[in-house]
């Protein structure tokens, strides 16, 4: 496919925008760039057939099955979208008196009462733009916590080995060290491996339930017991919420804040990589510390902007990503109280009856029953036959499946993490069943052949490690 | 009540007997019954048409001004028909992250496109694949300069101001010292930055245009940034490169842009997009996902995720920020709306904003009380005196349909695009003097 810079002519180009009806101001020479930037002069017919073009070489939901392991990439509703762009939403100004945004305060509003239910918080900020943003927000709530309390010796996040990589890099972006934590033989967190971790430095925890081998930790109670006892407060990544919303509530799992990926759980759409959108819920004892502004509802019911009082500050500027809120609040408004949690349970059931299918062939890191997802161990496989987590992926792009999430969570080294969600029709289950067990017959076959895998894509493996020695991350004429 | 669920209640049930259990609840046999919560106190579920009909209300309760001069950081803008087109699509709107490059080139190749797009617009050489917002990028750009003998930031003082919030956010959060240059007469002087630069600054930040759309004298801020060991990072307004010098043309080491300009609507103030660019030295440091360009086995030209290293899934607890999920679909709205515009569109666009607001500070002018706080060049935005208290001007234009400027102490913040008409700002000035 060319770049859009190939397909440049001078001259060429479209009429945008019209001729000025006021006088023109010049700006003196000592302001001005040298030369104009080289962007593409295309005409529009081109740039249309251009974009046409790379949306083919995309892979949306609506393109086939996308067991991609806590992503859970759902389907995404239509009419999210039509509530997004309605004028009343898209085309008002941040800083428009309260007076003329009542209904964009109130969705604010509404959207952080219902997930605050949801997640049985006190208190819930949409401002967070994405699930690692909203860590961060949530891990400065318990930094100020502590030291609003004098309570400054406490240095140290524990963090269980099955964690996401962005616990741990949250951690040290607010100025906390990482203490790691083994997996038991059941997947869950060892309770004596906690109980020596924890102490008066002890600032929290950070935990994602199910984890990320899809284990509900039976053990919740007494873990978030551990922490509290030593003076800790207990952090839920909600990046796997889905399989137990409705069902089980982080805040009565003893946890303090948590943070929800309204991309994940609550159907809004990935768009290649963002934008997503976080809402943070926290107890009571972390309210105060809120980013500013919260949004409150007056004794007339009307909504007003409010200001935390020891507010940790802002983490962007306005209210968060409010286009994605909006599409998060549809989705919820959908469900209601009774579709929630059957939404929870038809994502365990299809996990459980994929997995049933595979377990015959591939070997599971942990058994049945799991939650939404389940880790398959290409290890045995890899060991017999040569063909490699990685290849069995690669193989699946020839069958129209997307791979499940690759090599994690890294306890399990030849791991593929698979979260098929409850959009899936039972068809669509067989189908990708038949696809990963015809590739498994493959490997036993012939192991080797599937490392040229994919053989039917416009490219083959790209070549990562001269990407990064060499890096090209620009278009130039020569290159 | 509203379900997205395909399988029918008999279908599930067919299924937990192939999985061997009687009911969906065994499978929860893990969850302590402590932690069950019962029915969820939140209301039924709605159909499509209710869903769409309550969203309606509330968006029916918001005003949508029919002229509006206020920008702050947030600018209502033409958004060519082909932004929409290509953003809607659906592969592009609902793919994950192209962690598979092999059926994610065309998201690869995009993200590639907006990358350079964004090197030439700013003058720089490396640009990631976006960020959250201005913001979090401004706050990312500081503390990506900083090292072990390094570590402590100096802001001017005009700065937007949520995005100075931000940056002290993020700078509280890794103990870093942030030193405030305050502003003088809407400027920021080199001599005042440079007093406040020490052996342990680590980064100089500075808006440019300033948050009152004044034009500082960035060749001597970021020349007296550099003569203390300092790297300088500006903000810009990316509609404003069209004509203004680049960061990079002018010694910058990083810049950072609030991207909602570039084909995103205003959205109650997201989501937008965070520019980041730098220099080639600081290429390893830079935060988020970067697409690099490669080969496959056969020779083809590929895109792929490239500098992992440098990230949260491979670094954990030593990587240089946690963002994963950035804003690609804003990223994607940007590349489009810098390709319908082009250097042509851009410059016009540019100007248009330009000689608007200059129009309209004349305007305001012979109103009487709307005199310009502060000497020297502005770019699209510019600070007024005001006749009466802000808030009162800002409620009185409202009844008749018009967004004035953003109140700012006792002064009004005004702003212009290119889609503000000479009938718009003649029609304000004549309801300036019936309402005042």
């Amino acid at each position: 496919m060319k770049l859009v810079f190939e397909l440049s002519r001078p001259g060429r180009g479209m009429d945008v925008l019209p001729a000025c009806d006021v006088p023109e101001h010049a700006l003196d020479e000592r302001w001005l760039r040298a030369a104009a930037p080289a962007l593409p002069e295309v005409a529009e017919v081109d740039l249309d057939r251009h974009y046409h073009e790379l949306s083919k070489e995309a892979f949306g939901v609506c393109d086939g099955f996308y067991p991609l392991g806590s992503c859970t990439m759902k389907y995404n509703p239509r009419v999210n979208e039509e509530a997004a762009a309605l004028p009343g939403f898209a085309h008002i100004h941040p800083t428009q008196p309260e007076s003329t945004v009542q209904g964009a305060l109130e969705v604010i509003h509404t959207a952080g009462a219902l997930l605050g239910e949801i997640t049985g918080m006190d208190a819930v900020t949409v401002q967070p733009a994405a699930g690692a943003h909203g860590e961060f927000t949530g891990m400065l709530l318990i930094k100020a916590y502590h030291e609003s309390r004098g309570d400054t010796a406490r240095t140290k996040v524990i963090v269980p080995d099955s964690a996401h990589g962005t616990n741990p890099a949250t951690a040290t972006m607010v100025g906390f060290e990482t203490v790691n934590v083994p997996s038991n033989a059941d997947g869950g967190v060892d309770l004596d491996a906690l109980r020596e971790a924890v102490g008066p430095d002890t600032a929290g925890l950070m935990l994602t339930n199910p984890n990320t081998l899809g284990i509900f930790d039976p053990n919740i109670l007494a873990i978030t017991r551990i922490v509290h006892e030593a003076g800790g407060l207990c952090y839920y990544d909600g990046a796997n919420l889905n399989p137990v919303m409705g069902i089980a509530r982080p805040g009565d799992m003893g946890f303090d804040c948590v943070h929800l990926n309204l991309h994940k759980t609550f159907s809004t759409p990935h768009g290649g990589g963002g934008p997503g959108a976080a809402a943070v819920g926290c107890k009571a004892l972390l309210a105060p510390f809120l980013p500013g502004p919260t949004v409150e509802q007056t004794e007339d019911g009307t909504y007003r902007f409010a200001q935390p009082e020891q507010s940790i500050g802002r983490v962007k500027a306005f209210y968060g990503n409010f286009g994605v809120v909006v599409r998060a609040l549809a989705y919820v408004l959908a469900l209601g109280r009774e579709g929630i949690p059957e939404a929870a349970r038809a994502a365990v059931l299809n996990a459980n009856y994929l997995m049933k299918k595979l377990e015959g062939a591939y070997h599971m890191a942990y058994p049945g029953p799991c939650m939404h997802e389940f880790v398959i161990d290409v290890g045995p496989l890899k060991e017999r036959t040569g063909a490699s987590a990685l290849d069995v992926a690669k193989r699946l792009l020839d069958f129209g499946v997307h791979p499940p999430t690759m090599y994690f969570p890294l306890i399990v080294h030849e791991a593929l993490m698979v979260e098929p969600t409850e959009t899936e029709s039972r068809e669509t289950l067989d189908e990708a069943a038949a696809a990963f067990l015809r590739v498994y017959d493959e490997a036993c076959e012939d192991g080797e052949r599937l490392h040229g895998a994919p053989f039917t894509k416009r490219i083959g493996r790209p070549d990562e490690t001269a990407a990064a020695r060499t890096p090209i991350v620009r278009w130039t004429p020569e290159a | 009540m509203g379900s997205y669920l395909p399988s029918t209640p008999e279908e599930r049930a067919a299924m937990l007997a192939e999985i061997g259990c009687d009911s969906i609840d065994e499978l929860y046999r893990n969850v302590p019954q402590d932690v069950r919560c019962g029915e969820l106190d939140i209301p039924s579920g709605l159909s499509e048409m209710e869903v769409l009909s309550e969203l309606e209300r509330m968006a029916g309760k918001n005003t949508v001004f029919r002229s509006v001069f206020r920008g702050a950081g947030a600018y209502q803008r033409y958004i060519p028909a082909l932004v929409k087109t290509v953003t809607s699509n659906e592969a592009f709107l609902t793919a994950y992250t192209p962690y598979q490059a092999e059926i994610s080139q065309g998201v690869l190749q995009s993200i590639f496109e907006y990358q350079t797009m964004v090197c030439e617009l700013t003058g720089m050489d490396v640009s990631n694949a976006s960020l959250y917002d201005g913001a979090s990028a401004a706050a990312e750009a500081v503390l990506m300069c900083g090292d072990r003998k390094r570590t402590g930031v100096v802001v001017s003082g005009a700065l937007h101001p949520e995005v100075l919030e931000t940056v002290l956010t993020y700078c509280a959060a890794h103990d870093v010292m942030v030193t405030l240059v305050p502003a003088v007469d809407g400027h920021t002087r080199p001599e005042d930055l440079a007093a406040c630069l020490e052996g342990t600054t680590a980064a100089v930040l500075f808006q440019q245009p300033n948050f009152f759309g004044l034009l500082e004298d960035a060749p001597a801020l970021i020349e007296a940034a550099h003569a203390a060991g300092a790297k300088a990072v500006v903000s810009a307004d990316p509609i404003s490169l069209g004509l203004l010098a680049t960061p990079g043309e002018l010694g910058a080491d990083v810049c950072v842009c609030e991207g909602q300009s570039l084909g995103l609507p205003l959205s109650f103030g997201g989501p937008y997009l965070g520019m980041i660019a730098c220099k080639k030295p600081l290429m390893r440091k830079l935060p988020g996902r970067i697409v690099g360009q490669t080969q496959d086995d056969a020779g083809n030209r590929a895109f792929v995720l490239t500098l992992q290293a440098r990230e949260q899934h491979i670094r954990r607890e030593k990587a240089s920020s946690n963002v994963c999920s950035n804003q690609a679909l804003c990223a994607l709205a940007a590349g489009v709306y810098l390709a319908c515009m082009g250097p042509r569109g851009m410059r016009q666009a540019a100007s248009l904003s330009l000689s608007k607001a200059h129009y309209l500070a004349e305007r305001l002018r012979e109103v009487g009380g709307f005199d310009l706080v502060f000497e020297g060049e502005f770019f699209n935005e510019f600070l007024t005196t005001c006749p009466i208290d802000p808030e009162e001007l800002e409620r009185r234009l409202a009844e008749r349909g018009i967004l004035c400027g953003v109140p700012v102490g006792e002064h009004v913040l005004w702003c212009t695009t290119e889609v503000t008409t000479k009938a718009q700002i003649d029609e304000l000035a004549q309801t300036l003097r019936e309402v005042l």
